[in-house]
């Protein structure tokens, strides 16, 4: 019979008008975690999550109900009701003491998995300070966590007590101002000086600038030749042979290298000039603590020192297939996710083979279509320029 | 008998009062209405389904990041050519990350919430008969529903909505052909956003002159509950932040229609050279963030202020420093103007200007940090009522310390080099102004209720909601802190592209389930408060013993709110459990003469008169009890 009670009409036709509301909400949420299944026992592991949802709001509707009854019969026996202030502080005391331990296991098990030591000098400062700021603000953190479920469970309701009245304590406010401000202000100072120091690009003698281009959804690299310079380059100059658009005009370009990784020498000063050619990407490079917006129009420049080899590393992080990344890490379109570059830290001596290897931009068949090009349309004043330029 | 004749002789008042009577029809009564309670109604309900399509959203590219190799046959029925084979196709990803986060910023978190509660709680709580300008309170809100589904009608274009990220960088979102959002769902999105902040500016020139101008006798400024201060900066940091807003999108608009080159120069697009020349994409985040950093503030200080009245009320104390709180929230709004740029340090912005930022944003830390400390210490010796809104409230004070926290990371430029754009910003910003605000929207909902509504919610079902989402959400967002430090970018669509990211793979089922667990709770809120709406119990006058202004209005909802003569304001809106008072609650319309054992010297500051009328009633009490 309780049961039937319970069913009552006012309870179909609510339930009814949640469904009717969210029903796409519910169709898409409940089910499509069904689908889980579904790929491999049929439909019903649709059916079956949704039944067990079903069984959840029955059993949360039963207990609720059991409470309702418990709660009633106690009123009608003359005691209180049932002590909700009571169980909500001690659950509010429960999870300060899971939710602390769940913190810090998520510290040492989920904590261990973030990045290795840096590999660039700059980034050793800036893991420093990020030791620094999670310290303090760790400290911060549990202190305050604390005293708030503290204070919920300690000053649970109770009918016997009155709170204490305070309006407000002057002397602890302006401490509780002072004190952070001056903590901030260590940080800002420390942290102010630090960035100023890493993001000096100035070109200094000894440099060795890259180029690296992003379009969707690949990256492009390009090295000096031997003259250790790079040659301009011009976007309205792109054609499908000469994908930078690189300035012929510009003698420093005739020796420019491709590569397909970024390979760079341990121990010296890498300056890359950061460009794009389509929408804004990014260069990640996570292990160097580097990141720097590629901008169409506006080109950017990181300088770094890189301090440990790919070898070295691979025996520190005790996997033999490790690499440096570089990755794009602005949304730049669907192949967003896949726009990875493979960089390698090598002695200088390996540097110098490499780089040895590596073939010119300025390839025969580029050489010779520009020369066709120009013969084409002796007019074109451009092509001219670039033909004068390439006979010097 | 005499509650009935009060009741009378108000009718016959109310009815003198307007003389020229409205018509009251269907449709100025439920659609077209220009009364503010009916309004907030609206925009709460709209909120709330807004909230659960970006939710169900987020768990469909949950599903996708945890299962990255399955195929769900079921998504292909559902979604047709955006999940081919029953997986999510990368550009869909993208559109269900770009709606997911508008939705919830804009359509949620500022209009749900600012909308909701300012347009209730504004002239309930101040004592006015309605805003300032009832018809253009209506236009807000038919706006933003114009806006929402303008916004929602971009997943029925071909090539799918807008999906360059909430925040629609540019080139990106100006290229049609840079992907397949950038067409049309993009116009549609940018529609929907002017139509939005039409919206957004109506309503929030309308609670700012309402407050100005339309409080009752005796409230003064500083007899303002915090609801109403947070909510008024609020609404003068909206009216001040989001013309930037039109004024990026318009330019974008004609970048992208009219072949100007605002945001775009040198481009070549799928092998073509494009004529765009001397724009720069960095203008666009200059203007976007010149919104949209004031925007989080737009966002959490209502969530602040909703939170301070309700602790406090339910700790039966006082708010702890009320003038502080003040200040901080002046200091937080004039501040977050001149922080915007800590969002750009690594894109390609002069980096001296970084350094700048960065000072301005630590700063803006420390009225934040003073309004934690004062929340903690309203709960100090107080008597916790837990109805589910101060659960809610405590949650939101939580959330807000943990999210909080690694803004301070964030706000560094030196450490955000290696942060930006990973997970550690999406687990910091979701707490801090997604989860925490979302939590102080709840903690309104619950509480108001009973004034909205006429009925009470369900309180044993609020409690598991309560505990179910803010388990949940911790357990979605805390992990992804590591995944940030350990350089996982956001907006991925699958993982497994990289060696170094096929670990984070077990880690990532964990967040979705957790997801799921907690999208699941919100059926128990849906439930409880739809529910509640037709069936719950009837509410009294006063449910949670409160001193606002808001809880001597008639439960029944008239149009001007107060029958007869709207009630004057004697005191600040924080006098609970004060030494000396009969009750431990003592409302704003109670005169200090009713109270001359509670009354304190303090409480005549700027009242000399009330000074000499205490020390004199003090005097002639010591007398008397000497001589007893």
């Amino acid at each position: 019979m309780g049961f039937i009670k319970q069913i009552n009409s006012k309870k179909i036709i609510s339930l009814v008008a949640v469904f009717l509301l969210f029903a796409m909400n519910f169709v898409m949420g409940q089910s499509t975690n069904g689908a889980d299944k579904a790929a491999k026992v049929d439909w019903t592991g649709v059916g079956y999550y949704i039944l067990l949802f079903f069984l959840a709001c029955l059993a949360v509707a039963v207990v609720g109900k059991i409470l309702k009854v418990y709660d009633l019969s106690l009123k009608m026996q003359g005691r209180k009701g049932f002590n909700w202030n009571g169980v909500m502080g001690i659950l509010c005391l429960l999870f300060l003491i899971f939710g602390l331990y769940g913190a810090y296991w998520s510290f040492t098990e989920q904590g261990s998995m973030s990045l290795p030591v840096s590999a660039s000098v700059h980034g050793v400062d800036i893991d420093n300070m990020f030791l620094v700021t999670t310290i303090l603000t760790m400290i911060v953190f549990v202190i305050t966590q604390i005293l708030l479920f503290g204070f919920a469970f300690a000053y649970r309701g109770s009918e016997k007590r009155k709170a204490y009245y305070l309006p407000h304590n002057n002397t602890i406010e302006k401490v509780w101002t002072v004190i952070p401000a001056i903590v901030l202000t260590i940080l800002v100072v420390f942290g102010f000086f630090t960035w100023q120091k890493i993001m000096d690009t100035t070109e200094r003698k000894g440099d060795l600038n890259i180029d690296i281009t992003g379009h969707q959804f690949k990256w492009e690299l390009r090295y000096p030749g031997k003259d250790g310079k790079l040659g301009t380059v011009n976007y309205a100059l792109y054609t499908s042979s000469n994908i930078l658009g690189i300035d012929y005009k510009d003698p420093n370009s005739f020796d420019d290298l491709m590569a397909d990784t970024l390979v760079i020498p341990v121990n010296k000063s890498i300056r890359l000039n950061i460009h794009a050619q389509d929408v804004i990407h990014s260069v990640y490079m996570p292990h160097f603590r580097l990141q720097l917006n590629a901008v169409p129009g506006l080109p950017t420049f990181f300088k770094f020192v890189p301090t440990i080899t790919t070898a070295e590393m691979r025996v520190r992080t005790d996997n033999p297939k490790f690499e440096y990344l570089l990755y794009c890490n602005k949304i730049c379109g669907g192949g967003h996710y896949n726009m990875q570059k493979v960089v390698r830290v090598v002695t200088e001596e390996e540097y110098q083979d490499w780089i040895a290897k590596q073939k010119p931009y300025l390839s025969d068949q580029l050489k010779t279509q520009l020369k066709l090009a120009a013969a084409k349309t002796t007019g074109n004043k451009e092509v001219l320029l670039n033909r004068l330029a390439l006979n010097n | 008998m005499s509650t009935l004749a009060v009741q009378d002789h108000g009718v016959v008042h109310h009815e003198e009062g307007h003389e020229h009577h409205h018509k009251q029809t269907f449709l100025n009564t439920y659609v077209f209405s220009q009364d503010h309670k009916y309004i907030a109604k609206q925009f709460l309900v709209t909120g709330i389904i807004m909230a659960f399509i970006a939710m169900t959203l987020s768990i469909l590219f949950r599903i996708q990041l945890a299962f990255p190799d399955k195929s769900f046959p079921l998504l292909e029925t559902l979604l047709g050519r955006f999940a081919p084979q029953g997986r999510i196709s990368p550009d869909f990803y993208m559109s269900l990350v770009t709606i997911h986060g508008t939705i919830m910023v804009f359509f949620v978190l500022t209009a749900g919430l600012s909308g909701t509660f300012a347009n209730l709680l504004i002239p309930l709580q101040i004592g006015a008969r309605d805003m300032a300008s009832p018809f253009v309170n209506m236009l807000s809100y038919w706006f933003f529903l114009t806006a929402c589904v303008i916004m929602l009608s971009s997943f029925l274009v071909q090539k799918g909505p807008a999906s360059g990220g909430w925040t629609i960088y540019p080139p990106l979102s100006a290229l049609p052909k840079a992907m397949p959002g950038s067409g049309e769902g993009m116009t549609l999105w940018l529609i929907s956003m002017v139509c939005f902040v039409a919206s957004s500016l109506m309503g929030g020139i309308n609670y700012v002159s309402t407050v100005l101008n339309l409080r009752t006798k005796g409230m003064d400024l500083w007899k303002m509950p915090l609801t109403v201060w947070a909510l008024f900066l609020t609404a003068i940091l909206g009216v001040l932040a989001f013309p930037v807003l039109v004024a990026g999108v318009v330019l974008l608009i004609f970048d992208r229609s009219f072949g100007t080159s605002f945001y775009l120069s040198d481009i070549v697009l799928n092998g073509q050279v494009q004529p765009y020349e001397g724009g720069s994409p960095i203008l666009f985040q200059h203007l976007f963030w010149f919104l949209g950093h004031p925007e989080v503030y737009i966002v959490i200080m209502p969530a602040m202020g909703i939170s301070s009245e309700v602790l406090s009320v339910n700790s039966r104390k006082p708010i702890f420093g009320y003038h502080a709180m003040v200040y901080s929230l002046i200091g937080i709004t004039v501040l977050s103007f001149i922080v915007w740029g800590h969002h750009m340090f690594v894109t390609g912005m002069n980096p001296f200007l970084g350094g700048v930022f960065m000072i301005t944003t630590l700063i803006i830390a420390v009225p934040s940090a003073v309004k934690t400390f004062n929340w903690l210490a309203t709960l100090w010796r107080g008597n916790i009522r837990f109805t589910p809104a101060m659960l809610f409230a405590i949650g939101m004070v939580s959330f807000f310390i943990s999210g909080g926290l690694t803004g301070i990371f964030l706000g560094n430029a030196a450490l955000d080099i290696n942060l930006h754009d990973t997970y550690f910003v999406v687990a910091h910003f979701h707490l801090v102004m997604g989860s925490a605000a979302i939590f102080g929207m709840l903690a309104g909902v619950y509480h108001w209720f009973p004034k909205m509504f006429r009925r009470m919610m369900d309180e044993k079902l609020g409690y598991l909601h309560f505990w179910l989402t803010f388990i949940g959400a911790y357990l979605v967002f805390f992990p992804m802190h590591f995944m940030g430090l350990d350089g996982v970018p956001r907006r991925y669509y699958a993982f497994t592209e990289f060696e170094s990211m096929k670990r984070w793979l077990s880690v990532n089922m964990f967040i979705t389930w957790a997801a799921i667990l907690s999208g699941a709770a919100q059926i128990a809120f849906i439930y409880n408060f739809v529910h509640s709406i037709f069936w719950g119990k009837k509410t009294v006058q006063n449910p949670w013993n409160a001193n606002t202004l808001e809880w001597t209005a008639p439960i029944e909802h008239i149009h001007g709110n107060w029958i007869g003569e709207i009630p004057t304001v004697y005191r600040w809106p924080y006098d609970y459990s004060k030494p000396g008072a009969e009750e431990d609650f003592i409302p704003q319309t109670v005169p200090f003469s009713q109270t001359m054992s509670s009354n304190l010297p303090h409480d005549f500051e700027d009242n000399p008169d009330g000074l000499e009328e205490y020390t004199e009633w003090a005097n002639t009490h010591k007398v008397n009890e000497e001589v007893k």
